[in-house]
């Protein structure tokens, strides 16, 4: 959407699989036409047909526009890892990565997101190699009930390139030097999470396992 | 919710074009507003004009030193951008003082301009409001207001203008550009939204079917410094209950220039000229900077539950104004 907010391998880096349609219930395989409705009387209609890229695999859909993103994973898709806590942007919950960063799958509508590249906590092993974030998780025991836990790590995920990419916090000095990658400190933790609440109060757990993998990777202070 | 048509516009010309003569029809940002009251049942357009898809997604350098920000330009891009950082710190401060990562990522320029209030009556289809439907009446006077306005507010309505970022464009002489049936204006942002008046039912002077492509700044003031600052209930991830967007230049302990901005007050951004007038040549001192809010929120009429607000906005003022005419600490 924003060239000047991609990072440098935006999305792709895990849709290597081979794409596969009609697969999750309510694909409607081969009746996927070229994208939206390119008229004003075509945008009548109420659904279309578009293709989500999800953890690297193609899926050819035909959905009611009301859809949103988190409703296509779970419902559509039997991807349940992401939840649905509020439905209005106000828990992060249902926090997935959309061409690499994250957003609040709940307030996406499906049919805008045709042809982005979806990561969602289902998405971030490789095999029986847990990701790094969800290794600290584990490792840290950052969650009590685990209803929060796979919008905390997507976010964590999103985070991490984020610093990387240099992009600043509410709490990052005004006078930091810019250019380079953003070091995260406890502080730079708290805040840049905290669009992810947590009912269970795990937070002093998640602030440890993100920042020891901002710490392994070079971005903590 | 109801069902609706969905286009994807290629083009500022088609997206206008499909707006025309419909008025069922709603421009399409990141959605993170518009998704989340189409849910509620406050908003229930016929046709979604998605316009995140339009080349408008660039901040690019005015020949006069300004900037010009994409309507599609996402928050999150917007506080990072160097020239941002560099020149207008405090609009990536207010940019980053809202919502969460998430939601910045997502939300754009134009749709960040253009959200609505979060009035608890206006989200809630259930009650009468003025703002969703005249002339149904204003629960929130009486009702659950402290979070409202407490500046020129009407007996109509008494909501705030939630966003963080048009604090700082109203402090910083910002201009909206807009694209319509009618051609191309440009609207100053201090003047972009209204006061409630007898019209709650209209935020701001956008007319129907009018697109935000860009908004503009002015080169920056180089000997200024400027800088925002926002109290909230919790720490992170709340809108405002006051905020203070303000630049200031002193030259040898006087105030050469100042713009001063409230957030969280009223039904705009609020221009505090009253208080300018005040600065401007009069020493950079606390006891300048308090005279200087206190004029402007002279004008204040708080409602039951709201008056703690006056004297935040004046502490965050004098706190803030006192923060910039200090000596730089460093650069
Ligand atoms: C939980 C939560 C917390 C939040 N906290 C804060 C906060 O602390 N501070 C703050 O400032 N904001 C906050 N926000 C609000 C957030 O900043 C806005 O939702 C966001 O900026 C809207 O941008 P958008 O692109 O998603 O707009 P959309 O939802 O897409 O659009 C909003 C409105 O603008 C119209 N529109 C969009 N783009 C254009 C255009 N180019 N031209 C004409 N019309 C257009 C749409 O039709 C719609 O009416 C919060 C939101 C949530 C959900
Ligand atoms: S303050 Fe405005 S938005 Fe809130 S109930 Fe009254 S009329 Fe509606
Ligand atoms: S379910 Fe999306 S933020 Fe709560
Ligand atoms: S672990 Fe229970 S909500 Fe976070």
């Amino acid at each position: 959407m924003q060239p000047t907010n991609q990072p440098a391998d935006a999305g792709g880096a895990r849709a290597a699989g081979a794409a596969r349609s009609g697969t999750g219930a309510g694909t409607r395989a081969g009746t996927a036409t070229a994208g939206p409705a390119r008229s004003a009387e075509a945008a009548a209609e109420q659904s279309s047909a578009l293709v989500l890229h999800v953890n690297g695999t193609a899926y050819e859909l035909t959905l009611d526009h009301r859809t949103t993103v988190l409703d296509v994973l779970r419902e559509h898709l039997g991807l349940t890892g992401a939840k649905k806590g509020c439905d209005h942007g106000q828990c992060g919950a249902c926090t997935v990565l959309v061409d690499g960063r994250r957003a609040n799958s709940c307030l996406m509508l499906a049919v805008a997101q045709d042809g982005r590249h979806i990561t969602t906590i289902e998405g971030l092993a490789h095999g029986e190699r847990l990701h790094p974030l969800q290794e600290a998780f584990v490792e840290r025991d950052a969650l009590q009930c685990g209803y929060c836990t796979p919008g905390q790590i997507c976010s964590a995920v999103g985070v991490l390139q984020e610093a990387a990419d240099g992009f600043p916090s509410h709490v990052t000095p005004a006078d930091a030097p810019q250019g380079g990658p953003v070091p995260l400190t406890v502080e730079e933790i708290r805040e840049r999470m905290s669009g992810n609440l947590c009912r269970c109060g795990a937070y002093p757990r998640i602030v440890e396992a993100v920042h020891d993998v901002s710490t392994d990777q070079g971005v903590a202070s | 919710m109801k069902p609706f048509g969905y286009l994807r516009a290629t083009s500022v010309e088609e997206a206008v074009r499909a707006a025309e003569g419909r008025p069922g029809a709603r421009f399409l940002g990141g959605g993170t507003n518009l998704v989340d009251l189409m849910k509620l049942g406050v908003e229930r357009p016929g046709l979604l004009i998605d316009v995140t898809r339009l080349p408008l997604d660039h901040i690019e350098e005015l020949p006069d030193g300004g900037l010009r920000i994409g309507a599609m330009v996402s928050n999150s891009a917007l506080a990072a951008a160097a020239p941002v950082r560099e020149r207008y710190a405090v609009l990536s401060q207010a940019v980053l003082s809202g919502a969460s990562g998430q939601l910045r990522n997502t939300a754009t320029t134009g749709g960040n301009l253009l959200q609505r209030t979060r009035c608890l009556y206006f989200q809630d289809v259930s009650k009468p409001c003025n703002k969703r439907e005249p002339g149904t009446g204003c629960p929130a006077r009486e009702g659950i207001h402290r979070d409202l306005a407490v500046l020129g507010h009407s007996p109509h309505c008494v909501a705030t203008q939630p966003s963080d970022m048009a604090v700082a464009l109203a402090a910083l002489d910002a201009t909206v550009h807009l694209h319509g049936p009618d051609g191309d204006r440009s609207v100053p942002v201090t003047e972009f939204h209204r006061l409630p008046g007898d019209h709650p039912e209209q935020d701001t002077v956008i007319r129907p079917g009018e697109l935000i492509t860009a908004v503009q700044l002015p080169p920056a003031d180089r000997g200024a410094r400027s800088r925002y600052r926002k109290a909230r209930d919790r720490a992170s991830f709340a809108f405002a209950l006051a905020s203070v967007a303000a630049v200031l230049d002193v030259r040898d302990g006087v105030v050469r220039r100042a713009a001063l901005a409230f957030g969280g007050l009223a039904h705009r951004p609020w221009r505090a000229r009253a208080a300018e007038e005040v600065l401007r040549d009069a020493p950079a001192t606390e006891d300048t900077f308090a005279r200087a809010a206190e004029a402007e929120l002279a004008a204040a009429e708080p409602l039951r539950d709201n008056g703690f607000k006056v004297p935040l906005a004046r502490n965050l003022a004098v706190a803030v104004l006192t923060e910039l005419a200090a000596p730089p600490a460093r650069g």
